[in-house]
């Protein structure tokens, strides 16, 4: 049979770290191909590389036996290769149905465009209703306008970025349906993903990646987890040391009847948040992204004040009044999810991003920086916290994402904190890095630090929370004990299915069944 | 490297400055020499130089301390036009002329004058969110239609054969020249001594670096717990201050009086100046020579070779021009030119 | 009734340059470019308009010449904001104090005299008509241009793709790029567009509203524009509102001092100035509505990643 997509030799790099060596992969038609990868290990370079948003250095592409010489998107789409993107490339400030229009080839008939949408979403069973404005929609939604997007072209090929990172577990069985019926119908769809069991329910064949470079194909249902795992990371496996937790009598971060509004339509109003967090232990927040968790963290570390200063008590005071460098002089620490432009200044050096939260460690003196405090301040960090950097003098914006991740958590870390709170900690930061930065994380609070952890990655907080809460728009569950909860209860809570009273808080969430 | 930039553009500013004068019958290498050398080759000549630089480097310097912190004061020329009208009507008006605190009265006066014109769009823009640029700017035309009411209205000189403008200030309400002969005079070190304190803000103080990183990362600003707030006010207080304390010198030195054309757009021009400085210190030091020869040697060849004095501006606004440009070439094709020699298939790509 | 129609004409007419200024810069904001150079290029329109008129050429060359001087000058800027990724607030600024010294460089040879002025329009009964004559019918053919650029823009902008591909640019071109759109080149038309529209404005200063040449004629104009701009939340109508707004202002400034009103003069022609900064404030307060239609990349340097 030929072949629908076939790549050879694709090779591709950028200064100082090759994305893809010299890979090689076969899709047939109808076929669910999986390329499997921990993070940075180049798989969205070679999607881009397929789709033609970004070009091979050397290496040959094949559609259906022809050969693709320099493409771009507008090409590929052409070619019927459509790509649903990780992050995804959708215009808050219009409708649905003008977003779907920017990309489809068609006339510029909104009316009869939107017909379509319609339609088709109901298909494939995941509707939309098209002249709703995106900013209005939840990620799970704002998935399927993509999805249905691609599916308009009817492409021969569909690419899919880590589809399921935004997704309740119970929305990803939904989408598999979907993915399924359309390769019974020959499309042929590569998926992209570092979730083992994922790919193990869904794909055909996998290639696996590592370094950029392609360390075995595999038949996902017939080879083992722990084998595929080899292939991903190598023989070193990294294990968690994490020893039950002792928390202490009093709570060190509470949080009373908390209520906001959104600061912009963007956002999602908090509804009478209330939980607890105490020293020596950590609890984990869980949700699908958008649901609260930015306006939360807001709140929690100060960049947004609230009136009712007592809503929020650190260490007994009561803090949501407070401005961040206030709250951190009662023992508060934080590690943003943006970590250029946020948690550090980009273009700034390291010794100057220490100043940034370790002014009050003696890097400041009368006013004035004293420089040589910060570098060493940097520097205690860079070692103790294996930061590969040139050194203080490093700017934020040349490390790579797992180093600086590993440079913010130190800073942090090195203020001897009474509360942590982290927020994604293990974002696009590959593998090595990710275990070491839970380890610390978990050691961290094991010598009495209070830590809150906000992930969506389930897995994450299943390895190192002791008690979980949920968030779904705007509302925080009761605490579930790690070792008495499973996925399944997690998952229903994120779409708010058992959320008390209200029943009426699943209708508009991520993708409900 | 930090200098490759406005070096690269004031050799591309002579270039076209060349073809320009070429184009227009004038031969470039004496029009040049009148425009750059010959100013520079006298006593006076150099007094002058140093006497307009004052102000421009005096002035970057206070907007540089805003542009840091992306704050953009552009109307320094409103608040350098109050700082004149405030320290002349102490100067005026202060019962006894022959007062030894006359001068360094006019001299808070003209700070404060100038600092009071900043903190309306400082506080509109803190308090109610309004763009600075478009407030600063309206607030120097403002200022200017002021300044023209007091020189035609209640502070013209009633001896002054109906001119608009004011009396002359007393002897003891203006610097003194170093030598009689030359308008240079002692304010050059209020100059000096602001050079010094921007640095030390900028470079070394603590205050200075919050203000940097609410310029180059609101949001990690934000996440630090610096107020936002306060880098608008202390950008747009510097700024308003050089500005205000600029046009007191002006006006108790070459001037000695208010006129309606008291400035000669030292308010705009020292915006260049900060950006051709680099928005640092003695960066700034250098600019503000640079912008001031193209000053003189606009009136220079006015002069001599009956060519417009627009010239000035518009050999300002090419520098602008051409020092943005470079900086593009020096800082990102360097970056483009290194992966590309590693691996040539890039060059395709782009 | 005479007074009434004078005021309301006159209105119109001092509205007009504003109106296509602030149409032009709409465009450019929208695709999420800022360029504060509109004082600069207005300036460069009217200089080249009024010199088209003293050589001799007719009245539609000249304000084309004015408009393209608009655009030229307009390059300058984009290849600066666009190719070369520079700082839009400063690139903008450089354009407006080059615009003012080209211009004053052309115009040194002009003179003092004034030119004749670009006729009003006469229809045949239409203009005749009493009242609404004069009223509506009598204008000259750019206040015409200038209501038709407003509806043109309006539809181009809300109900064509190519409306939508740049009001989708200026929320985010990374996204745009990522699904195929030339960002850059999408934005170089905005610009020149925006470029065009500000010469045509200088023009119309230069060769109907006072036609003469002065230096530095636009007093500002432009950067009220640029305001208007603002205080219109990004939306067209309301830049014709308040473009009308501040024509009014000008003509009650004007007849203030005609009627000889005991207040200075120059308090008077300092309205417009305060008048600006006071709707800017009025407008700023309202965060949510400013975001509503704000052009979220704006003046943000967009480099396509390769």
């Amino acid at each position: 049979m030929q072949p629908r997509l076939e790549l050879r030799n694709i090779s591709k790099r950028y200064p100082g770290v090759v994305a893809n060596d010299d890979v090689s992969l076969t899709i047939q038609p109808g076929e669910i191909h999986a390329v499997l990868g921990e993070n940075g290990a180049g798989k969205s370079t070679l999607m881009k590389i397929i789709y033609g948003a970004a070009q091979a250095d050397s290496g040959e592409i094949y559609c259906d036996g022809n050969l693709i010489a320099a493409h771009n998107p507008a090409m590929s789409r052409s070619l019927g290769i459509e790509m649903v993107y990780q992050h995804f490339a959708l215009f808050e400030s219009v409708s649905v149905v003008e977003n779907i229009a920017l990309s489809a080839s068609s006339a510029f008939n909104l009316p009869s465009l939107a017909e379509k949408i319609r339609e088709l979403s109901l298909r494939y069973g995941m509707p939309i209703d098209p002249h709703r404005q995106v900013h209005d929609l939840s990620v799970g939604e704002r998935q399927r306008v993509e999805i249905v997007r691609c599916l308009l072209q009817a492409p021969k090929l569909l690419i899919l970025d880590e589809p399921t990172s935004v997704l309740t577990p119970q929305a990803v069985v939904k989408l598999f349906g979907t993915l399924r019926q359309l390769a019974a119908e020959g499309c042929s769809i590569v998926y992209i993903s570092h979730k083992l069991d994922e790919v193990q329910e869904l794909c055909d064949t996998a290639t696996v990646l590592r370094n950029g470079k392609v360390t075995g194909t595999a038949r996902p249902k017939e080879t083992t987890s722990l084998e595929l795992a080899r292939m991903m990371v190598g023989s070193r496996l990294p294990e968690m040391h994490v020893s039950p937790a002792a928390p202490s009598e009093k709570p060190v971060l509470e949080v009373r009847n908390l209520s906001a509004k959104a600061r912009d339509h963007f956002g999602v109003d908090l509804e009478d948040v209330s939980f607890n967090v105490h020293g020596g232990e950590i609890v984990g927040l869980a949700g699908v992204s958008g649901n609260g968790q930015a306006e939360l963290i807001a709140l929690l570390s100060g960049e947004r004040r609230h009136a009712q200063g007592d809503a929020i008590k650190i260490n007994g005071t009561a803090a949501a009044a407070l401005r961040p460098d206030e709250r951190r002089r009662l023992g508060l620490a934080f590690v943003p999810e943006e970590r250029l432009g946020r948690g550090a200044v980009p273009s700034h050096t390291l010794w100057e991003n220490a100043v940034l939260t370790a002014h009050r460690f003696g890097t400041v003196r009368n006013g004035l920086v004293d420089r040589r405090r910060a570098a060493a301040f940097a520097t205690g960090i860079i070692d103790r916290f294996k930061v590969k950097a040139n050194g203080p003098d490093a700017t934020a914006q040349s490390l790579s994402g797992g180093n600086l991740q590993k440079f913010i958590v130190g800073r942090e870390i090195a203020l001897a904190p009474k509360l942590l709170l982290v927020s994604q900690p293990t974002w696009g930061v590959d593998v090595g890095a990710s275990a070491f930065i839970r380890q610390t994380i978990v050691d961290l609070s094991r010598a009495g630090t209070a830590v809150f952890v906000v992930s969506e990655e389930l897995d994450e907080l299943f390895e190192i929370c002791d008690r979980l809460l949920v968030i779904c728009k705007g509302r925080v569950s009761p605490p579930l004990v790690r070792t008495s909860t499973d996925r399944e209860e997690i998952g229903l809570l994120m779409t708010g299915r058992t959320m008390g009273k209200d029943q009426t808080g699943g209708s508009s969430v991520a993708l409900q069944d | 490297m930090r200098i490759a930039a406005p070096v690269l553009a004031c050799v591309l500013t002579l270039i076209v400055g060349s073809l320009f004068f070429a184009s227009l019958g004038h031969d470039p290498l004496p029009t040049l020499y009148a425009f750059f050398i010959e100013p520079l080759s006298s006593m006076n000549g150099l007094s002058e130089w140093l006497l307009k630089a004052s102000p421009l480097i005096l002035i970057a310097c206070g907007l540089a301390i805003g542009f840091r912190a992306n704050v953009w004061n552009i109307g320094a020329e409103g608040q350098f036009t109050m700082g004149a009208i405030a320290a002349s009507g102490v100067g005026l008006f202060w019962p006894n002329p022959e007062s030894a605190l006359l001068l360094p009265l006019m001299f808070l006066a003209g700070m404060a004058a100038g600092m009071a014109w900043a903190a309306i769009p400082a506080f509109l823009r803190s308090r109610m969110n309004t763009n600075e640029i478009l407030v600063t700017l309206m607030m120097t035309y403002i200022a200017t239609l002021f300044l023209s009411y007091l020189v035609h209205g209640p502070w013209r000189d009633p001896a002054g054969f109906n001119y608009p403008q004011t009396a002359l200030l007393p002897a003891a309400a203006m610097f003194q020249s170093f030598d009689p002969a030359y308008r240079l005079n002692s304010s050059i070190f209020i100059t000096v001594v602001a050079v010094l304190l921007m640095w030390l803000f900028t470079d070394r103080s603590f205050l200075g670096y919050k203000m940097s990183v609410s310029g180059a990362a609101p949001l990690a600003a934000r996440y630090a717990g610096f107020r936002e707030s306060a880098a608008v006010w202390i950008g747009l207080l510097a700024g308003g201050a050089a500005a205000g304390i600029a046009g007191m010198a002006e006006a108790a030195g070459p001037l000695g009086q208010l006129s309606p054309q008291i400035s000669p757009g030292y308010g705009f021009a020292a915006i260049i100046v900060a950006f051709i400085g680099r928005l640092n210190a003695f960066g700034i030091v250098l600019g503000g020579l640079l912008m001031s020869l193209l000053f003189l040697g606009g009136e220079g060849v006015q002069m001599t070779l009956a060519l417009p004095s627009a010239l000035t501006r518009i050999f300002q606004g090419i520098l602008l021009f051409f020092l943005l440009a470079a900086d593009f070439f020096i800082f990102y094709r360097i970056r483009l030119v290194r992966p590309v020699k590693d691996a040539p298939a890039l060059e395709t790509a782009r | 009734m005479e007074l009434f129609i004078a005021i309301f004409t006159g209105t119109i007419i001092a509205a007009t340059p504003l109106i296509f200024a602030a149409l032009g810069e709409l465009v450019v904001e929208k695709s999420g470019v800022l360029n504060l150079g509109i004082e600069g290029m207005m300036l460069m329109g009217a200089a080249l308009a009024f010199w088209a008129v003293t050589a001799g050429y007719s009245m539609p060359v000249a304000i084309l010449a004015g408009a393209l001087a608009g655009a030229a000058a307009s390059l300058l800027f984009g290849v600066l904001a666009l190719t070369f990724l520079t700082n839009q607030y400063a690139a903008g600024l450089a354009l407006a104090i080059f615009g003012s010294g080209v211009s004053a460089f052309l115009g040194r040879g002009f003179g003092s005299e004034p030119i004749e002025a670009l006729h009003g329009v006469r229809i045949p009964v239409l203009s005749d008509l009493p009242v609404l004559g004069p009223l509506i019918f009598r204008f000259d053919p750019l206040v015409y241009l200038a209501l038709l650029m407003f509806v043109a823009i309006s539809w181009f902008l809300y109900r064509t793709k190519a409306g939508l591909i740049l009001r989708t640019i200026g929320e985010s071109p990374q996204t745009s790029h990522a699904i195929g759109y030339p960002v850059i080149r999408i934005r170089y038309m905005a610009v020149l567009f925006g470029g065009l529209m500000a010469g045509l404005a200088g023009a119309y200063l230069s060769v109907a509203y006072t036609p003469l040449w002065v230096e530095n004629m636009t007093a500002g104009k432009g950067w009220i524009a640029l305001a208007l701009v603002v205080f219109a939340t990004w939306q067209p109508l309301r830049v014709l509102l308040g473009a009308w707004l501040f024509g009014g202002m000008t003509i009650l400034q004007l007849q203030g001092q005609a009627l000889g009103l005991q207040v200075p003069s120059e308090l008077l022609s300092a309205l417009p100035y305060l008048a600006t900064i006071v709707v800017l404030v009025l407008i700023s307060r309202n965060r949510q509505m400013l975001a509503l239609h704000f052009p979220a990349s704006l003046a943000k340097p967009f480099r396509p990643a390769s």
